[in-house]
């Protein structure tokens, strides 16, 4: 009994090296989730320029590619601090519509074409995103509703609020400048839309990985009761992150209106997937703890190159959610795959 | 038994009462630390061991009773008020974030900000943080390669030593240990054992919680018997053998208080 304790002691924790794969002695850089995103990216844009270089590879078309990922990553970075917490929100495109619709109304309200119209509508559409958050937060916590239905809810409520508040006809009278400028403006070749979508996700990932309210969202998400146990105050922090998610829904309806002119109340259905998509593509864990602002950069470039190279190719762009939902299915499946095996250690 | 002068305890609860309901968890319990001390609480099932530990941790308030610490009346109303008096919980189910680094799980709570305006906007100063993670996991001896992984990639013994680690930091008085061999392997235990002896060589008293008999011999300067929500013996060192413990938790002796 004793050799055996002595030697068990003495014995080193790690595992023996020939058990070790090819892929764990890669660098941890590369072995995290969004460098692989990167690298999906990298090889799909590599396809689809060998085989259409002159469509492809076209500025004109980068640059769509970038502005429909852009207008889906600004609700995809507030989506990552919400999965982050192992919650999710699926009001998202609602509250996009029906902060729009309020911004429309504001901005008519306000009249004219100069920068007073333009920026009480951005207030108009941020602060409404942010009080659909307040709300979704609120249903979180204070009534304990599990995030999928709390956010159903907003989703149905804020969608049937827009079509009541634009009476189920797209609403007119967005400012001619809003879409002349951030509509279609450039700065260094590059629309002030994406520019704008680079910004907020710099903000969040600095947020994400530099700042308390980031540690706080990851320790929630990874365990809420060892987080209220050392003073963290879990409630409180979890009504500010979807606070901060209905704020970027209001700000990516802002976009929706400089991009169409209109509340476009029924094209945003999907946009919830897609945010959650681009979250998840990017190394998000949905089980929560795990995040990373830059990694759903990544991940919401994925669906757009897909949509615009499956149509370059000549197939029906509805080939593009097919892919997508294949895509997420494998991903998910990997990140399941990993986290068991960490916790069988 | 009595001792010729006894020090002023660092930590004293007399008349402790709690009930839940129809269930009288403490019955006027009584418990003593003293000052550099390790001191088991022991008792069987029932016997109100984790609702004494919730009291003293300041998680559950008594509804009779007084506590004391260095012999001053307080009133410990909210876990905040026990850690800022000096007192720590190593909960038996940890408490640890796994996805965050030991380093991160260390200061939960009580982060260090960066100086000026980068720590009015949260910024975290995770030099400062890495840097005493790392004095507080060696001078404890608690083995951690690589303290830039999630805990979860840790096995049982260092996610043990880490939650430890956390409470001997920032604990000045006491720290709780409930069962912290519970889930442990012999190898696992004999470190718990090593970490416990490293912090009352540091000056800190522990309280250990265990139903693990020969571990607690091993390792206790005390131990206080609790049976139906009171103190029903205490022993030191000299004093407690087997019989007499097992006989006290289960009232087939009598009183020995």
């Amino acid at each position: 009994m004793t050799t055996t304790e002595s030697t068990a002691k003495a014995a080193p924790i790690e595992p023996p090296p020939e058990h070790r794969s090819l892929a764990d002695r890669l660098p941890r850089w590369i072995r995290t989730p969004k460098s692989l995103t990167l690298l999906v990216v990298v090889v799909l844009t590599v396809f689809f320029g060998a085989f259409h270089p002159d469509e492809f590879l076209t500025a004109y078309n980068q640059r769509n590619i970038a502005i429909e990922a852009a207008g889906y990553l600004i609700l995809a970075v507030g989506m990552t601090f919400v999965i982050t917490t192992g919650g999710i929100d699926l009001s998202v495109g609602s509250v996009l519509v029906f902060s729009g619709a309020v911004g429309v109304k504001v901005m008519v309200a306000v009249g004219g074409d100069g920068p007073a119209a333009l920026i009480a509508g951005l207030v108009a559409t941020v602060l409404t995103g942010v009080l659909w958050g307040l709300v979704n937060g609120f249903l979180v916590t204070v009534a304990g509703l599990p995030s999928l239905i709390a956010t159903l809810a907003t989703l149905s409520a804020a969608y049937g609020g827009a079509l009541v508040l634009t009476n189920g006809l797209d609403l007119r009278g967005v400012p001619e400048s809003l879409s002349s400028f951030l509509g279609f403006g450039r700065l260094l070749g590059v629309p002030y839309i994406v520019w704008l979508a680079v910004l907020v996700t710099i903000v969040g990932a600095v947020v994400m990985s530099r700042t308390r309210f980031g540690l706080y969202t990851s320790a929630v998400g990874s365990n809420d009761e060892a987080a209220r146990r050392v003073g963290v105050r879990v409630n409180r922090h979890l009504v500010k992150i979807y606070a901060v998610s209905g704020g970027l829904a209001g700000l990516a309806g802002y976009v929706s209106l400089a991009r169409f002119s209109t509340t476009s109340v029924a094209g945003h259905q999907t946009d919830n997937l897609q945010a959650i998509i681009a979250t998840v593509l990017g190394g998000t864990s949905l089980f929560g703890g795990v995040g990373s602002v830059i990694g759903t950069a990544f991940g919401s470039l994925i669906p757009a190159i897909l949509n615009n190279g499956l149509v370059i190719f000549g197939l029906p762009p509805y080939w593009q959610q097919v892919a997508v939902g294949g895509v997420l299915a494998g991903v998910v499946f990997v990140d399941h795959r990993n986290r068991k095996r960490r916790t069988q250690r | 038994m009595t001792a010729t002068e006894d020090p002023i305890p660092l930590l004293e609860l007399t008349g402790i009462r709690k009930t839940y309901g129809h269930v009288e968890a403490l019955r006027g319990a009584s418990f003593t630390v003293l000052p550099g001390e390790v001191v088991a609480l022991v008792g069987d099932n029932g016997a109100g061991k984790s609702t004494l530990v919730k009291v003293m941790s300041g998680v559950v308030q008594p509804e009779e009773g007084e506590i004391r610490v260095d012999g001053e009346v307080v009133n410990l109303s909210s876990p905040h008020v026990s850690r800022d008096l000096g007192i720590e919980t190593v909960y038996q189910d940890l408490a640890l974030a796994p996805d965050l680094d030991p380093c991160q799980n260390l200061f939960l709570g009580r982060e260090v900000l960066k100086g000026g305006l980068l720590g009015r906007l949260g910024f975290l100063d995770r030099k400062a943080m890495r840097a005493k993670a790392d004095e507080a996991f060696a001078s404890l001896r608690v083995g951690i390669q690589d303290t830039t992984s999630p805990v979860v990639s840790m096995s049982g013994g260092q996610r043990q030593g880490i939650a430890v680690g956390r409470s001997v930091l920032w604990a000045s008085r006491v720290v709780l240990m409930d069962e912290p061999t519970a889930a442990l392997g012999v190898v696992q235990t004999e470190r718990v054992k090593e970490l416990i002896d490293r912090v009352r060589s540091s000056g800190v008293a522990v309280v250990l919680i265990s139903h693990n008999i020969p571990f607690v011999f091993d390792i206790a300067d005390r131990v206080e018997v609790l049976r139906l929500g009171q103190r029903v013996a205490r022993f030191t060192r000299d004093e407690y053998s087997n019989n007499a413990v097992l006989g006290a938790m289960t009232g087939v002796l009598a009183d020995h208080t």
